[in-house]
């Protein structure tokens, strides 16, 4: 069986660097202990195990089908579903009387990472339904809870969200599907919709629609937009599906690079005017609901470019200690047997750079999905607030710096395997393929620089990154009196300096030259700020590993194998000594507010 | 009717083993332990029997240490009513397990007891067969078919070559093999149900149990490791290798 995530690094980042344990003291928790916990991740792990990881090749290479009337999928995919819903995992943080699990997001993030290592795209499906359910359950009326959540909850509705139109894509302002009150306070649907993930299959009874339309006579913008809950099968009053349809069409299936199990519809709402949609919380709040959602969704898209681009290492890691190629520099004799690669230190550096990614990026995304627990379940009003503005201006970093560096590492996966990693014997250039798109989806990597230099970072009086750089120095001083880690905390210090007077700088810009020039690099300084915060989790770990490294000297073993612990002290040494320097050098440019982008001209292409 | 299943804690069977250095036995630093799988059949066996509306009550069981607890707690979310530990630190062979099981029966006093036909750790294949006399009950051993007929239980046996049906009377002990089910996995509302199940727990003393091992372990290898295969060119060159060179005909 291939590993989906190595148990010691999970392990790790869940409990040693989160302190999972310390959430079972919260009110919220009593109920949970760590070895529920535990018993819920093994469970994730057996289930994607047998029914996920089992088809993600073969759904792959045979994608849904649109016959004109029906979409046809291979049958594991379906099979998988009802496993996920059957054991719970539908429901897993809602709460106990909608007949959710109330688990802590963190140990549903770590369970998550196990479905999205065997198979992305059928993952999706569960996903956006939990997802789609979760909006419903914080904006919805009791009445569209019965109708709608507890049955998807079930498993019995999927979700989607319906935001993309052909048109409209990272400028939601601009959509165009209507909503035309009727005398019975439901709404008309018309429009069209693109890109939609699962917006339709055979996989349920029924299928929930989340859409964003503006109401008839509504404000231009995003202030005129409302989120509507549009049914693919009208729901009578008893809440049974009934047989005739609700007028929301498959126009047809995109096919694409990747994620090919999940289907990606362009769907018409309302052709024949009588597409009917039921008003989610009040009208004219639709994407700030969304949002609300989104961001939880974000922690999800990096949580999976984080675990693909795991999934690529383990997979070279293997493969680097199997093939034997050449000799080292210093060896001429070719009666001599050659070694195997990993003993080659360009593909020692590959491995290592993928490590750093991969596991960086899963520290992040669990971190983040800790930080949503601390804002919904800390018992300290202080900590929850901070844990907020925190959550909120890491978000277009939890979405934006793993989807970069997941797919990277899968490059640096195909490298280290070179032909045979270009092949379909090999399962990285799928990971490749799938992974590329997590840069694009829940808001393009440019959308989110733009968000985090044009709003986050500036909200509430930029209280968000004053909480990150307080908490990024306490693991400083953490470090800087553990001797051997000392250099290291220098170097996130000094990062961490330069990223400061880089922000100082940037509002100053953004006030007296304006958002164009501001803003003209805005990915230079996510990839930077990201990084900056990917590093610093680096240190936590690292702080950590040499504790349990030093525990090991007097005696105690732990659960950690001091390969591992060592393994993490010299990927945090790697992380520093080579990527730190090149984001140093990167704030460098960004603050000298370079305008050669900005100034090239269409004609000069 | 009341079902007893022994469940053991050992080294998942995903795990490469690897074993000590001094050749004293293998590796149990940070390795994943989970339920023997032979023992996750028996708990599901014994779970479809209640579900069936034959079994009543089922009872875990299970001898080792503190964190054995964690096998007991999966049996419960896999649908057992309540847990026993026999907490010990020592090495415990098959004759002492049984022994130990034997003092659980005659307190819990069940009509069947079903146990995994062995533990891949040790691959003894031998508690079941010695509860069975230490008890005085009769034994359906690799099992890969079981129905309970009023007080008797019929037991389809793999054995060489094909299958052998018995008839038991009740009390009995059970072994399973592979082919008698497939076990579920714990769901989450069930993980939730289980911490909420009795667990109680005892020790070789209490139980009046000396546990002290017969067998004296003297030395734990891995493996060869086998060659890499060749092809010969025909029938005559495989005669000639198997002759000359492996020299076994
Ligand atoms: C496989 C897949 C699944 C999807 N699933 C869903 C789904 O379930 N529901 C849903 O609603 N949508 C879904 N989408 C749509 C996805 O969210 C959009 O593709 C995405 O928001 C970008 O929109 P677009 O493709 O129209 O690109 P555009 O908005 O046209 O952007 C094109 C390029 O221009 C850049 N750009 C755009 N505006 C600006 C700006 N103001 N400043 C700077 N740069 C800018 C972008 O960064 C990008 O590089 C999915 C897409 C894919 C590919």
């Amino acid at each position: 069986m291939k590993t989906l995530i190595d148990r010691q690094t999970l392990q790790f980042l869940v409990h040693d660097l989160l302190e999972v344990e310390s959430l079972c003291e919260r009110p919220a928790f009593v109920d949970h202990s760590p070895e529920i916990f535990q018993s819920v991740i093994d469970t994730a792990e057996t289930i994607a195990t047998k029914y996920f990881a089992d088809h993600n090749a073969k759904a792959d290479q045979n994608e849904p089908v649109f016959d004109g009337k029906k979409v046809t999928m291979i049958p594991e995919v379906k099979i998988a579903y009802e496993h996920y819903a059957d054991a719970g995992f539908l429901g897993a943080t809602f709460s106990a009387e909608l007949g959710g699990m109330a688990l802590p997001k963190l140990v549903n993030s770590a369970a998550q990472s196990y479905f999205l290592s065997a198979n992305p795209s059928t993952v999706a499906y569960p996903f956006l339904t939990s997802a789609a359910a979760g909006v419903i359950e914080k904006f919805g009326s009791q009445e569209q809870k019965d109708r709608f959540l507890r049955p998807m909850l079930a498993g019995r509705y999927t979700g989607t969200m319906a935001l993309t139109e052909p048109d409209v894509g990272s400028s939601l302002g601009d959509l165009r599907t209507s909503a035309t009150p009727a005398k019975d306070g439901t709404y008309l649907i018309k429009g069209h919709k693109m890109y939609i993930s699962g917006g339709d299959h055979e996989l349920s009874e029924n299928i929930v629609h989340l859409v964003l339309a503006r109401i008839k006579g509504a404000p231009k913008g995003v202030k005129g937009i409302s989120l509507f809950i549009v049914p693919k099968k009208p729901i009578s009053e008893e809440a049974e599906v009934s047989l005739t349809d609700n007028d929301v069409v498959l126009a047809g299936l995109l096919h694409k690079m990747g994620y090919r199990g999940t289907t990606s519809t362009v769907l018409n709402f309302g052709e024949n005017d009588r597409c009917v949609g039921y008003l989610l919380g009040e009208a004219n709040h639709g994407l700030s609901y969304m949002f609300q959602m989104m961001n939880e969704a974000r922690i999800g898209v990096g949580l999976g470019a984080a675990v693909m681009g795991y999934r690529g290492f383990l997979e070279s890691l293997d493969y680097a200690k199997q093939r034997t190629q050449g000799r080292l520099p210093s060896n001429r004799n070719p009666d001599s047997p050659p070694v195997a690669i990993i003993q080659h230190a360009d593909v020692k550096k590959m491995l290592l750079q993928q490590k750093c990614y991969s596991e960086g990026a899963l520290a992040l995304c669990l971190y983040a999905s800790k930080l949503v627990d601390d804002l919904e379940t800390h018992e300290d009003d202080k900590q929850r607030e901070s844990a907020s503005e925190l959550l909120d201006l890491l978000t277009p970093i939890v979405k934006a710096w793993p989807s970069h560096y997941g797919p990277r590492a899968n490059d640096l996966a195909i490298q280290v395997l070179a032909g045979a990693g270009y092949t379909k014997d090999y399962p990285l250039e799928q990971l490749y393929r799938d992974n590329r798109l997590n840069p694009i989806h829940e808001g393009t990597n440019g959308i989110q620089a733009l968000d985090l230099t044009g709003r986050k970072l500036w909200q509430k009086g930029s209280q968000g990154l004053k909480e990150l750089a307080m908490r990024v120095q306490a693991t400083i001083d953490e470090a800087k009196a553990c001797k051997p880690l000392a250099a290291n905390a220098n170097a996130v210090a000094g990062v961490l300096k330069d990223l400061q007077q880089t922000t100082f700088q940037l509002a100053s810009v953004l006030q007296q030259k304006g958002p164009e020039l501001a803003l003209a690099n805005a990915s230079e300084y996510l990839d930077s700020f990201g990084g900056l915060v990917v590093g610093w989790l680096w240190l936590a770990q690292a702080v950590k590993a040499q504790a349990l490294l030093d525990e090991r000297k007097n005696g105690t073993m732990g659960q950690y194998s001091e390969a591992f612990l060592q393994g993490k002290i010299q990927a945090c040494n790697f992380y520093m000594n080579t990527e730190l320097p090149r984001l140093a050098a990167q704030l460098t440019h960004f603050n000298t507010f370079d305008d050669t982008a900005l100034a090239m001209q269409e004609a000069w292409f | 009717m009341k079902v007893l299943v022994a469940v053991k804690r050992v080294i998942d069977y995903n795990v490469k083993v690897r074993v000590k250095p001094d050749n004293t036995g293998v590796d149990l630093t940070n390795v994943k332990m989970a339920m023997n799988p032979f023992c996750e059949i028996a708990v599901e066996e014994a779970v479809r029997l209640k579900e069936k509306g034959v079994a009543t009550e089922i009872v875990v069981v299970s001898i080792g240490p503190k964190a054995a607890q964690e096998q007991i707690r999966t049996a419960l979310a896999l649908g057992a009513d309540r847990g026993i530990h026999v907490e010990t630190d020592e090495e415990i062979q098959s004759l002492a397990a049984a022994k130990l099981l034997k003092a659980v029966v005659d307190k819990e006093q069940p009509s069947l007891v079903i146990l995994g036909k062995q533990s891949i750790d040790n691959d003894n294949n031998q508690t079941g067969q010695m509860l069975a006399a230490l008890a005085g009950y009769p034994q359906g051993t690799f099992a890969s078919e079981v129905s309970v007929d009023g007080d008797k239980v019929k037991v389809t046996r793999e054995i060489d070559g094909g299958l052998m049906t018995v008839s038991l009377n009740l009390p009995a002990i059970v072994t399973t093999d592979l082919r008698l089910n497939e076990p579920r996995y714990a769901s989450l509302p069930n993980i939730m149900k289980a911490k909420k199940k009795p667990l109680e727990s005892t020790t070789p003393a209490d139980l009046g149990v000396d546990v002290t091992p017969r067998l004296t372990t003297l030395k734990v290898e891995a493996p060869a490791q086998r060659q890499a295969g060749i092809k010969v060119a025909d029938v005559a060159e495989l005669v000639d290798k198997l002759k000359n060179e492996a020299k076994v005909i």
